[in-house]
C-alpha cells in the first residue's frame, strides 16, 4: 500500500491534463444546466405556451422522435458548412499571401475586402440557388465561402505583415531569402490570427449554411427542416433542429480551439503564471 | 566563405583556434556618411565617419540619442546602405559580408521568437544558412552551455527572465562562431545590477571565443568596463569626436570597476561627452573630422 503513487491518474482526484481541462469546464457546464433547468421549471411554473418556447425536456423528446430526420439533416448541413468553410478559408488565405507580398496588391485589395466585408452576403442566397440549383448543396457552400472569405483574408494579412521590425533585421543580417523570412516569421507569426480569423468562421459558416437554407435546399436539411415544421406548427421539432445547428456550432469551435492547442503550445493563451 | 563554414564547425575559444589574419581590420570605414530623405527636409544622421577594428578589440560606440550610434552599426551590418563612403568588413564590402553571414548581430530587444523554444531560436542562423540538423543541434547546445543557460534548451522564451532572453540572443548571435559580433545596447533595457553581470559574462564570452564586438551604449562605465576602446560620438550630425584607448588590464572583473583606472577613464569619456573640445587624458582627436565639420558650420 505504502507504494502506490501518491497523484495515480485513474484514482478520483482531480490531477493530470484532461483533469485539470475537466476542472476549467466545469464552471460553464454548470452554468448550461443551471440555464436549463431554471428554463425547464419556470415555463412549467408560469404556464407558457408550448408554441412560444417549449420545455427542454419536450424538445429532447422531439429529438429522440424525429432522430432520423435532423441526424441526415445535420450531416448534411454540417457538410455544406464545413465544405463553404474550407473553400472561403483556402481562398481567403491564398489572398492575404498575395496581398502581403505584393504591395500593389495589398492597395487594391484590402479596402474592397473591407467593404466586401459589410455587405450581408447571405441575401445573395436566392441568388445563389439560382446558379447552383437549390438543392446543390454548392449554393450554401459558396455563401459560406464568401462570408468566411474576409476575415480570414483581412486577419491572415495582419498577421503576415505585422512582424517585428526587429525579427525582419534579424533575417536580414543573417541574410535570409524571401522565402525563408516568409516561412519562418510570416507564417507563424499569423497563425494566432488566422485561428482567430477560424474561430469566428466557424460560427459564420452554420449561420451562413442554415439561413442559406431557409431560401431552399432539400426537405430534411435543418434550415428547411426548422421553417417547414414552425409553419405547420411542430415548433418543438423546430427547436431541437435549431439546437442541433447551435451544437453544430459548437462543435466547430471546440475542434478549431483543439487544433490551435495543439499546434500553438507556445501562444500567450496557454501560458500559466510562472511557478 | 568557406573559411567562415569550416571555422564554424570548430569549438569555440578554445586555444587551438585557427589564427585570424590580424593585418587587415575586420571592420574598415572611410568616408562614410548617412543621409536621411531627402531636399530641405533631410537628416544628416551620419557624417565623415573614419573608423578602423582590428580583429579581437572590443569598440563602443557612445553618444547622446540621436546621434547615429546604431545608424552606424546598421552601416557596419548592411542593414541600411550607407550614403557615401565605404564601409567594409573582413576586407569586403559590407553587403558582400552580411551575404556571407560574417556577422553576428544582437539588439536591445532580444527578438526571440516566441514559436521556438530556446534552442531552436539558438538554431535560427544555421538553419537560414542550410547547416544540417545534427550539427545545428550540436552548435545550438554548445552555445546555450556558453551562456550557461542549457537547462532551458526546451523552454520557450516567455519562461525566462529579460537578462536570460538576451543571453540567448548572445547565443544565437555567437552560433556561426562569427568574426565580428554587432550589438545594438543590448543592456539597455536591463535593471543596473543584471546589467553590471551581463557585462562579466559578456566579458568572460569574448575571451572566450576571440570575437572582435562593435557594441552601442549609452551607458559610461559600461562602455569603459568592456572596451578596449570607447568611440565618443556627437549628434547633428552624428559625427566621431574623440577615441579613447581603454588600457584596464584584461581580464575585467569585478575589481575593475573599483580601480583607479576606471574612474580615470569614466571621467574621460564623460568630458568627452560633454566637452568634445577638452583634451581630456587618454583621449584624442580622431582625425580632424569633427574639426572639420564643425568649420562647416552644421547646426
Amino acid at each position: 500500500m505504502t507504494t502506490a503513487q501518491p497523484a495515480a491518474p485513474a484514482g478520483p482526484a482531480l490531477v493530470g491534463p484532461w483533469a485539470s481541462r475537466l476542472r476549467e469546464a466545469l464552471p460553464s457546464v454548470a452554468v448550461f444546466v443551471g440555464v436549463l433547468l431554471a428554463w425547464e421549471f419556470s415555463l412549467r411554473i408560469l404556464g407558457v405556451q408550448q408554441f412560444l418556447l417549449p420545455r427542454p425536456s419536450v424538445i429532447l423528446a422531439a429529438m429522440v422522435d424525429q432522430q432520423a430526420d435532423l441526424s441526415r439533416g445535420a450531416v448534411y448541413t454540417a457538410t455544406e458548412a464545413l465544405g463553404g468553410l474550407v473553400i472561403g478559408s483556402f481562398l481567403g488565405i491564398c489572398a492575404a499571401f498575395a496581398t502581403a507580398r505584393w504591395v500593389s496588391a495589398r492597395e487594391a485589395l484590402l479596402p474592397v475586402a473591407i467593404v466586401a466585408n459589410s455587405i450581408p452576403i447571405i441575401a445573395l442566397a436566392p441568388i445563389t440557388n439560382i446558379w447552383f440549383g437549390s438543392d446543390n448543396p454548392m449554393s450554401r457552400m459558396a455563401i459560406v465561402a464568401v462570408m468566411v472569405f474576409f476575415p480570414l483574408m483581412i486577419n491572415t494579412t495582419r498577421g503576415l505583415v505585422e512582424v517585428d521590425p526587429a525579427a525582419l533585421e534579424l533575417m536580414d543580417a543573417n541574410a535570409a531569402s524571401t522565402w525563408q523570412v516568409i516561412r519562418k516569421v510570416r507564417v507563424p507569426n499569423a497563425l494566432p490570427f488566422v485561428f482567430t480569423a477560424f474561430k469566428v468562421a466557424t460560427t459564420i459558416s452554420v449561420i451562413g449554411a442554415v439561413v442559406g437554407e431557409y431560401f431552399g435546399g432539400p426537405q430534411y436539411a435543418l434550415g428547411v427542416y426548422i421553417t417547414s415544421e414552425a409553419y405547420v406548427f411542430r415548433y418543438m421539432n423546430a427547436w431541437a433542429a435549431i439546437l442541433i445547428a447551435s451544437a453544430m456550432g459548437i462543435i466547430f469551435y471546440l475542434a478549431v480551439s483543439g487544433l490551435e492547442r495543439l499546434l500553438l503550445p507556445w501562444h500567450s493563451s496557454r501560458r500559466q503564471p510562472a511557478g | 566563405m568557406t573559411e567562415i563554414r569550416s571555422s564554424a564547425t570548430q569549438p569555440a575559444g578554445t586555444g587551438a583556434a585557427p589564427a585570424r589574419s590580424d593585418a587587415q581590420p575586420v571592420v574598415e570605414i572611410s568616408g562614410a556618411g548617412k543621409i536621411f530623405g531627402s531636399g530641405p527636409t533631410a537628416v544628416h544622421a551620419l557624417q565623415g565617419i573614419d573608423l578602423s577594428i582590428r580583429a579581437r578589440e572590443f569598440v563602443s560606440l557612445i553618444g547622446p540619442s540621436g546621434c547615429g550610434k546604431s545608424t552606424l552599426l546598421r552601416l557596419i551590418g548592411d542593414l541600411i546602405p550607407a550614403s557615401i563612403g565605404s564601409v567594409k568588413v573582413n576586407g569586403k564590402p559590407a553587403r558582400q559580408a552580411r551575404m556571407g553571414r560574417e556577422y553576428g548581430i544582437v539588439f536591445q530587444a532580444p527578438v526571440l521568437f516566441e514559436w521556438r523554444t530556446i534552442d531552436r531560436n539558438v538554431e535560427l542562423p544555421l538553419e537560414i544558412s542550410g547547416r544540417p540538423a545534427a550539427e545545428r543541434r550540436e552548435r545550438a547546445l554548445e552555445m546555450l552551455r556558453l551562456v550557461e543557460l542549457e537547462e532551458f534548451a526546451k523552454k520557450y522564451p516567455w519562461q525566462l527572465s529579460g537578462g536570460m532572453q538576451q543571453r540567448v540572443a548572445i547565443a544565437r548571435a555567437l552560433v556561426i562562431d562569427p568574426k565580428l559580433l554587432l550589438m545594438d545596447e543590448p543592456f539597455g533595457a536591463l535593471d543596473e545590477m543584471t546589467r553590471e553581470r551581463m557585462n562579466s559574462e559578456l566579458m568572460s564570452i569574448w575571451r572566450r571565443t576571440h570575437t572582435t564586438v562593435v557594441f552601442v551604449t549609452h551607458s559610461i562605465p559600461e562602455a569603459v568596463f568592456l572596451s578596449t576602446r570607447v568611440v565618443v560620438m556627437s549628434a547633428r550630425p552624428g559625427r566621431v569626436t574623440s577615441v579613447i584607448d581603454v588600457d584596464l588590464p584584461q581580464p575585467r572583473t569585478f575589481e575593475t570597476r573599483e580601480s583607479e583606472r576606471y574612474f580615470e577613464l569614466v571621467t574621460a569619456v564623460r568630458e568627452a561627452l560633454h566637452q568634445r573640445d577638452l583634451d581630456a587624458p587618454g583621449a584624442r582627436e580622431s582625425n580632424g573630422d569633427a574639426a572639420r565639420i564643425r568649420a562647416e558650420g552644421y547646426a
